[in-house]
């Protein structure tokens, strides 16, 4: 029901509430009033132009390993 | 007669009122930069040779907001749009009459810019702009500029197309990646703004074609994917051929940037229109050497071969996706409008 | 597009696809509901329903808030937008919507009302300062996910003193749905298991479903939003069926934590509070599931500020949405499916919004039917 995309975080303004993430190279302006921090180069989920959360790259490359897993034991 | 200020001046009442401010308008304006044998004869029309062949004629108005936009403006587009439904019966488009709508107060800088925009399509697409109307109604009663544009070409004795010759296994291939112009505008409209390097694909597609036909002349049709999209076009052809349409997605040129700005506003590509690409029907076994015409031109360096029209009665065309599974490729509801959900 | 590319990669997909085939008892029917109306357009854009096994049932839930507004609050966003000349900005899903007597927002628009597209809750407000002799209204739907935002805006308008901002609030809450869902089940249709909305979760957390996942004895699997994420939380949820366990599984691990989004909850809490009942269309009344703006925001609540004729929005006799969206009937089930109900003329809350299950049906998979609308 929540369209949301992960984008990648490429500005942000002096205060630190709004900036740029991209999208496939689309830049779209966001805000960041509902994270308490985020850095350059740092992939957010957003939704109606607000960052919900950090993307953890950590746990997005286990889930795909997750799938690899399964994908190998199915083979 | 005062000199027509195309700097800083705007188009006002008199201008579209017959006299001699009108006549000022379109000499500075139209004739200077349409000018041909034909226009500058100052006739209320053109006079030509019926060329060799059958006539094909077509015709279009452009509304299009905003007015000007990566890759083009209504001008351009008004040239291209007509030249390419001429073209797309195979036909060599020759000329091109311009009827214009223009708000009171509007900008006669911005007018020059179309107009010369239009001069210059004429001219890369190889055709004259030689009769036209200019109307100017009052301040609130148009939206800048209303434009309408009719094409006449010739298409030899022998060359038909139509979306009825389609014969089940016909291949379907497509000249590019889809859904550029619709991004590229509204990426300028109000309210929906993002930052893209996306601009329109609005061309002349007469010169391909030219090369298409002669290289495959068994090609069934072509229609180039306008308003709503390749969708809206495939499901027009399926039903004008009483067949189905059987589409590959992984086979679909599409941009990355397109792709992104699409899933940013939960559009479907499918649905969102194109101004210089086509689809191109012909039997199976000449599709690649087709492909190999389009690929060859530089309008057509990302044509792919995309699907196949199939047996259906219920003329459906369904798309095998991307993770294998099959769907629907429907007309698309209503205007296309971007979700939140 | 990085972490959506990896996920659709349809090579795994089908080897997702043949562990769900070996793992599934053939002795059973799974009733798996995707609550989240999202997860509806996924399923059905991708085409996934032909990677599934035939005994592997798909239950499309209420999870889209389009749908389940009632028309009634709809016309009185119009209302707002005709007779009280208010700028009425609204999230383009709602503009088609149509009211019992076939207006909409667009239409409204046609008809002279100043409606406003927004994208973004910031873009109203910057409508509101632009426009300062103009009363701005925002209308707000949506679950958890779109909520904050909303309180972000009031919360701006507050700080910066806006004296012609307000919002109609419809907003709803997604554990509420899910136990409506399950009080009006009645044991009518089974459920297996549910794969849960993966943007609300950021926000609200895994842990705001494990108390459904033990009172209900319902294996509970937080799916994330790609058609790779939905085959695994689907194959989590069989594991579990067979395994007889039913406990809140995290497929989603890189967006959603136990706890979620806390900042953005607390954000929520400081503007809105519950509200005792609200009418859900489709699935009537349910208590305390959806949100109204605290006193203290009075000023920046648009039905404090108005007085809101009571209207009443009616369904089709015939509508079955009721029970479709309890996954008691299909979209064929339905007398006016793809008859008099399209998604160019939709009659009831399955086919306003393209999630609902009535409209992705209709608009990705009525080639399936054998008895097919045109």
């Amino acid at each position: 029901m929540c369209l949301a995309l992960p984008a990648k975080v490429t500005d942000i303004a002096e205060d630190r509430q709004t900036g740029i993430a991209e999208v496939g190279g689309v830049g779209k302006t966001v805000s960041f009033a509902l994270l308490d921090d985020v850095d350059i180069g740092d992939y957010v989920l957003i939704h109606v132009g607000y960052a919900l959360t950090l993307i953890d790259p950590e746990e997005a490359a286990k889930t795909l390993a997750l799938f690899d897993e399964i994908a190998e034991v199915s083979s | 007669m005062k000199k027509l200020d195309l700097k800083n001046g705007t188009v006002d009442l008199t201008h579209g009122g017959g006299g001699r401010a009108m006549n000022q308008l379109i000499h500075k304006v139209f004739t200077t930069a349409f000018s041909n044998t034909y226009l500058n004869q100052g006739n209320d029309q053109a006079t030509f040779k019926a060329p060799l062949g059958r006539m094909v004629i077509s015709t279009d108005s452009f509304v299009i907001s905003p007015l000007f936009f990566p890759g083009g403006n209504i001008g351009s587009l008004a040239v291209h749009g007509t030249v390419n439904d001429v073209a797309m019966s195979g036909a060599k488009p020759l000329y091109l009459s311009a009827g214009f709508i223009i708000e009171e107060g509007f900008p006669l800088a911005d007018l020059t810019h179309i107009v010369d925009s239009m001069a210059e399509a004429a001219r890369e697409a190889g055709v004259f702009i030689v009769t036209g109307d200019t109307k100017v109604v009052e301040r609130g009663k148009g939206d800048g500029i209303f434009i309408t544009t009719t094409g006449v070409g010739s298409v030899p004795d022998g060359l038909d197309l139509s979306g009825e010759k389609i014969q089940p296994g016909n291949a379907v291939l497509v000249s590019g990646t889809i859904g550029d112009h619709g991004v590229a505008i509204m990426s300028k409209r109000e309210g929906l703004s993002f930052e893209t390097a996306i601009h329109s694909d609005s061309a002349s597609l007469n010169h391909m074609i030219a090369e298409m036909v002669e290289a495959v002349p068994s090609i069934r049709c072509m229609r180039d994917p306008t308003r709503g999209g390749l969708a809206a076009t495939l499901n027009e052809l399926a039903q004008q051929s009483g067949l189905g349409i059987s589409l590959n997605e992984s086979a679909i040129p599409l941009h990355a940037e397109v792709a992104g700005a699409c899933e940013l506003l939960g559009l479907d590509p499918l649905n969102v229109a194109n101004e210089g690409k086509l689809i191109a029907i012909c039997p199976a076994k000449d599709a690649e050497k087709l492909l190999a015409v389009m690929q060859a031109n530089e309008l057509g360096v990302d044509a792919a071969i995309i699907g196949e029209a199939v047996v259906d009665e219920r003329y459906f065309v369904s798309m095998k996706t991307t993770m294998g599974g099959t769907r629907l490729v429907d007309w698309l509801s209503g205007e296309q409008l971007p979700r939140i959900c | 597009m990085k972490y959506v590319d990896e996920f659709r990669d349809g090579e795994v997909a089908a080897k997702l696809a043949q562990t769900i085939g070996a793992e599934v008892r053939t002795d059973q029917t799974y009733h798996l509901m995707e609550f989240c109306g999202g997860h509806t357009h996924a399923i059905s854009r991708h085409g996934l329903i032909d990677l599934l096994p035939a005994n592997v049932e798909m239950i499309h839930g209420p999870g889209c808030p389009v749908c389940v507004l009632p028309t009634a609050r709809l016309e009185s966003a119009i209302h707002l937008a005709l007779e009280e000349g208010v700028i009425l900005c609204s999230y383009g899903d709602m503009m088609r919507v149509p009211t019992s007597n076939g207006l909409s927002l667009l239409k409204a628009r046609a008809q002279g009302a100043d409606v406003r597209m927004i994208y973004s809750t910031l873009d109203a407000i910057k409508v509101a300062e632009d426009n300062p002799d103009c009363h701005v209204v925002l209308f707000a739907i949506g679950f958890e996910t779109t909520t904050p935002p909303t309180a972000v805006a009031i919360q701006l308008a507050k700080e910066r003193g806006l004296k012609n901002f307000s919002v109609f609030c419809n907003h709803v809450l997604t554990p509420a749905a899910i136990q409506g869902i399950l009080d009006g089940a009645d044991g009518k249709t089974p459920l297996d298991g549910v794969l849960g909305p993966s943007h609300v979760s950021t926000i609200i957390g895994s842990k705001a479903y494990e108390y459904f996942a033990k009172s209900h004895a319902l294996p509970v699997v937080i799916a994330g939003f790609e058609p790779l994420d939905v085959m695994q939380s689907i194959l989590m949820l069989i594991r579990q069926v067979n395994a007889g366990h039913h406990v809140v599984e995290n497929q989603y691990t890189r967006a959603v934590t136990q706890n979620g989004n806390q900042k953005a909850q607390g954000l929520v809490a400081d503007v809105f509070e519950l509200r005792s009942s609200f009418e859900w269309r489709g699935l009537g009344v349910v208590p305390d599931s959806a949100l109204s703006i605290r006193q203290a925001y009075d000023a920046f609540d648009a039905e404090k500020r108005f007085t809101l004729p009571p209207f009443k929005g009616a369904d089709h006799k015939a509508c079955a949405c009721a029970e479709i969206i309890r996954g008691q009937k299909k979209p064929l089930d339905c007398s006016l499916f793809g008859k008099a109900c399209t998604p160019d003329n939709p009659l009831g809350a399955c086919m306003v919004s393209s999630e609902g299950t009535c409209a992705a049906h209709w608009t990705y998979g009525r080639f399936r039917d054998t008895e097919v609308a045109r």
